[in-house]
């Protein structure tokens, strides 16, 4: 079964605003077909996703026109929609996979024989091998993305509708949870409406393709004539879409200038920033820069853990050079990163700063420092920027750091300036961080750990979700850190990142059971890398 | 479909943030909202009971004016009120920041209960003196006030009773001013730096203009 | 009915797998793990009438004895719980030290130094108080570590006949808990990477409060996509279905009746002893 959709002058504008969310618009989707959602950041994709959904909170806004499922007004209490939105965390119900699953059939009233019986279908459908009392809190953000999907699956609702559904987990694992979702969408048959930045994922999978900017649909079609055509290209590329085999976006994500001479311009492809490893890029010779941070004989672990998440780290981290730390999930990424940014301690070895870095600090390690005199040697970007803004404005959050690192008044003035130009944010200077877009906020984040100028960068994930434009502006910015100095050492999946910074990589074995071991990524593409990056194979 | 028609106000000039939602009945969303600021909130009460140990020890030389902080166990209520505006908000969201603090671990267990129980009514009681229709920063301060005072009693009751009673009434003047300034004033310049962020569009609170 | 699965059956299958949204694990499915929810709650309850009508060291000492007598009975990871409850005896500490300071100074003195001074009366009723908060947290943190979200959801509606929308609305929101408590660590950690943690004590402060501000809007935005995610699941419908019966047992009577005797066996004894203090009517 499915069910049409069709929209007539409909609007939405929420209550403190002038400007409709979305709309007016007029839009036909045929009942069956499955589309992808386009749209530059501010056309509304989202709220008229929820607007579909019936989801849109009453009381926060007013629709005008009308916006018909089947015939019929919306109203998610029939069942007969579906909806996966972006965030893993934030859409699990119950703390049990069984109960989150029937869910949404005890809400339907499905009799109970039916609703015991459809959880393991729907279970396996999605290919979670999981027991029915299996906690929620253990499942992978992709794991959990699946889960919110079996609970749809169980449902068989008529029209599945997906906001950015695998922006929030790991490239690798998001074909998966593609599939998973054309899974759903083929045993319930129904009507599907993705919104997703990362188009190379879903054009082969889709029928239809409507472009949405803020006046209303611009292009509606067959993904070939949509992207055919010349005369939306502009539009496309305004949408910050990874668009498929286009040579300007291929410059874009160059970011307009090559990380080095020798590398070629063509570390952006088909596949947007998924696209894995690559096995040809060469990053040329490097400058060997004077060593800021070593890693001895590392081992790490969350704070209270018993067990390292991965041993066997050793490498340095010089001025101007790039390092990505590359592994599995559960492969201890991030602790590894939280542990040279001085942030946890060490489980197992040392992380030791050397004299430049050291600035004649008592301690060699930088756990031991003072947080006043780690921020402005040592920055650490997290993979939620909403969780280290301190200010209640973009300047304000850009000035923090130098202003605590002693800045004069005009330096502090004039960096902050020069990073607004940078990001764009001018207008937006006095606007609260958080009340940023996702782009915005992530930008800002790194900008804000950029602007003392700290001898190393530590970051998360940054580009995670993000749309072509964001990824360009934050490849700039990592490349004028590096330009100035400093070092960076990102922990990404993200390799079209990494090869557009020029990063080395560093190998994260993740293995089930035994402690993690660490392993130097020795392939033939990073021959000048040996004698940077050393590690051993722990098995 | 959800629909907003011109808002209902008391007085043509009050700012729009100050203005009651355009129903009393509950949504999904402002039940989940309540109890997640509960939550957060009754995390923080644990937090901050574990960091101030230092703090409370300096009040120990005179403990009837560990009253002066102890205004902040009724945030949850003034906080709840101004920003979901329906009846119950208050006395729900600070309920269940004291079960949260219970179960998180208080050496005042499940008396909590009781307590938040109270400070919930007295912050409630003031909300629904006002009709649920006008929320301002005198509007949420008396609430405050209310919930300190309901606070101080019922602490004198169940855990001061061995003081004597200069001491006990120390420790509620303490404690009334500290909610007036904590958990009035303070919940209310939070809900509106909570605004400011965007991240109340779904309530009537949210209206920057 | 016979398809109502059996939750009890499949927890004494096997041990149930380490949830991370737990805060205590529960490592052994015991007769106590299995009770209804709200049987738990009464027990609880019941035990905090026996510690909170007096303040004196006896009724305070037989239920907190009973308390770490049952421990074993809860199924939890004592070793879990020990790392996370280490500040219970120290906030008990601090109010038996303002009890032996502001108590009636009865007895002997003990301790002079000026403000401070402790009688053997006002040390006596510091000794109480630090049994008798210890007596009200435990069994409360014990027993609702045991209780699972869901069980508890289907107890409240279906024996207490709350009403079905406010009862899961805030369950569901309870196992946000968990991701706020991690969250706060990585705010904390945030903080110190922004150099604004550490220094004077008004600046601790204030990075505090900011922390507590981020924390606040994090989780009013996590509310909103939740609530949005359950309507999305037709939640709020009109006649829901219950896939499960929330039961009682034998099990649940012998467990509220040891409360019971607890409780009993507390207040008789203080009054045998002469010790028994209620908190009103006495001073």
């Amino acid at each position: 079964m499915a069910l049409p959709i069709t929209a007539r002058g409909y609007s939405w504008t929420h209550a403190d605003r002038d400007a409709p969310a979305v709309g007016p618009l007029d839009v036909d989707i045929p009942a069956g077909s499955t589309v992808l959602l386009l749209g530059p950041s501010g056309a509304g994709k989202t709220t008229l996703l929820h607007a579909i959904a019936g989801v849109l909170p009453s009381e926060s806004g007013e629709a005008t026109g009308e916006l018909l499922i089947g015939g019929r007004s919306t109203d998610p209490r029939r069942g007969d929609t579906g909806l996966v939105l972006q965030d893993p965390d934030s859409q699990v119900i119950f703390s049990r996979v069984g109960d989150d699953v029937a869910f949404g059939m005890e809400n339907l009233g499905v009799p109970v024989d039916d609703i015991e019986a459809r959880i393991p279908a729907s279970l396996s459908a999605l290919g979670l091998d999981l027991r029915e009392d299996h906690p929620t809190a253990a499942l992978s953000g992709g794991q959990k993305q699946r889960l919110a999907l079996a609970g749809i699956h169980a449902m068989s609702p008529e029209v599945i509708v997906l906001d950015e559904p695998t922006a929030n987990i790991d490239p690798d694992s998001a074909p998966g949870v593609r599939d998973a979702i054309l899974a759903v969408r083929a045993a319930t048959s129904a009507t599907m409406i993705v919104v997703e930045h990362r188009v190379g994922l879903w054009l082969e999978h889709v029928d239809t393709v409507i472009v949405l900017g803020r006046e209303g649909v611009v292009a509606q079609g067959a993904p070939g004539e949509v992207f055919g055509d010349p005369e939306l290209a502009e539009v496309l590329r305004e949408c910050g879409i990874w668009v498929p085999e286009d040579p300007e976006a291929a410059e874009l994500r160059s970011a307009g200038r090559a990380p080095r001479p020798d590398s070629p311009a063509h570390s952006v492809s088909e596949s947007g920033p998924d696209a894995g490893v690559r096995n040809d890029a060469q990053t040329g010779p490097r400058m060997q820069g004077e060593v800021l941070l070593r890693a001895r004989s590392l081992g790490v672990a969350r704070p209270g853990a018993s067990a390292p998440a991965a041993t066997g780290i050793d490498f340095d981290i010089r001025t101007g050079g790039a390092i990505g730390i590359v592994g599995p999930n559960g492969a201890g990424k991030s602790t590894t990163a939280l542990t040279l940014a001085g942030l946890i301690p060490e489980f197992t070895g040392e992380v030791l700063a050397e004299a430049g870095l050291r600035d004649g600090a008592k301690h060699a390690r930088p756990y031991r420092w003072p947080s006043a005199f780690l921020a402005p040697r040592i920055g650490m970007v997290f993979q939620e920027p909403a969780h280290q803004f301190l200010t209640a404005s973009v300047a304000a959050e850009l000035a923090l750091g130098p202003r605590l690192a002693g800045w004069s008044t005009e330096s502090v003035e004039s960096r902050v300036a020069e990073l607004l130009e940078v990001l764009g944010l001018g207008d937006l200077a006095e606007a609260h961080p958080q009340s940023l877009s996702g782009g915005e906020k992530r930008r800002l984040s790194v900008a804000a750990m950029l602007a003392p100028r700290p001898a190393v960068l530590i970051v998360d994930e940054p580009t995670f979700g993000q749309d072509a434009l964001t990824w360009a502006g934050l490849v700039e910015l990592f490349l004028d850190a590096l330009a100035g100095g400093s070092a960076v050492v990102a922990v990404s999946h993200d390799h079209g990142f990494l090869d557009a910074i020029g990063a080395r990589r560093f190998a994260l074995g993740g293995s089930e059971g035994a402690p993690a071991g660490a392993s130097a990524d020795r392939s033939a593409r990073r021959p000048d890398a040996h004698d940077e990056v050393r590690g051993e194979r722990v098995e | 479909m959800p629909k907003t028609t011109t808002p209902e106000s008391t007085t043509s000039t009050a700012p729009v943030h100050t203005l009651a939602p355009k129903t009393k009945s509950w949504r999904v969303v402002d039940y989940v909202t309540t109890a997640v600021l509960g939550i957060a909130v009754g995390l923080v009460f644990w937090v901050l009971a574990l960091s101030w140990k230092v703090l409370e020890l300096a009040f120990q030389a005179f403990p009837p004016s560990i009253g002066l902080i102890a205004g902040l166990w009724v945030l949850a209520g003034p906080l709840a009120g101004a920003i979901i505006r329906k009846p119950g908000a208050a006395l729900l969201c600070e309920l269940i920041a004291a079960i949260v603090e219970a179960v998180l671990g208080s050496h005042f267990g499940a008396t909590v209960l009781l307590s938040g129980f109270l400070q919930g009514l007295g912050a409630e009681l003031v909300f629904a003196a006002f009709g649920y229709k006008r929320f301002t920063l005198w509007v949420t301060s008396l609430s405050g006030v209310l919930a300190a005072a309901f606070m101080a009693v019922s602490e004198n009751i169940m855990y001061n009773a061995e003081w004597q009673f200069g001491f006990q009434a120390a420790y509620a003047v303490c404690a009334i001013v500290s909610g007036l300034v904590i958990s009035g004033i303070g919940a209310w310049y939070a809900y509106r730096a909570i605004a400011k962020t965007g991240a109340l569009s779904s309530f009537a609170s949210g209206r920057l203009r | 009915m016979s398809a109502l699965s059996d939750r009890n059956a499949t927890a004494e299958a096997a041990a149930p797998v380490h949830d991370p949204g737990q805060l205590i694990p529960v490592v052994r499915s015991t007769a106590l793990v299995r009770c209804n929810p709200l049987t738990k709650i009464a027990v609880a309850l019941v035990l905090m009438i026996g510690a909170l009508l007096s303040i004196d060291l006896v009724s305070a000492g037989v239920v907190l004895a009973f308390t770490f007598l049952g421990l074993p009975a809860s199924g939890l990871d004592l070793r879990a719980a020990l790392r996370r409850l280490w500040f219970l005896p120290a906030g008990a500490l601090l109010a038996a030290w303002g009890t032996a300071i502001l108590a009636e100074k009865t007895g002997a003195v003990v301790v002079d130094l000026g403000p401070i001074l402790m009688t053997t009366g006002s040390l006596e009723a510091a000794a109480a108080i630090f049994v008798r908060a210890l007596a009200l947290a435990t069994p409360l943190i014990v027993l609702a570590s045991t209780i699972d979200p869901r069980d508890l959801a289907d107890a409240l509606i279906q024996h207490v006949r709350l009403p079905e929308v406010v009862v899961i609305s805030v369950l569901a929101a309870g196992r946000l808990l968990g991701l706020l408590v991690s969250e706060w660590q990585v705010l904390s950690m945030a903080r110190r990477a922004r150099g604004v943690a550490g220094g004077s004590l008004a600046r601790r402060t204030a990075s505090l409060f900011g922390g507590v501000f981020v924390l606040l809007v994090v989780s009013i935005r996590r509310a909103t996509t939740l609530a949005m995610a359950m309507e999305g699941r037709a939640f709020g419908r009109p006649g829901r279905m219950w896939r499960r019966r929330s039961t009682f047992g034998a099990r649940d009577l012998v467990v509220v009746a040891s409360a019971v005797a607890v409780c009993v066996l507390a207040i008789v004894s203080a009054h045998a002893l002469g010790t028994w203090n209620p908190i009103i009517g006495s001073n």
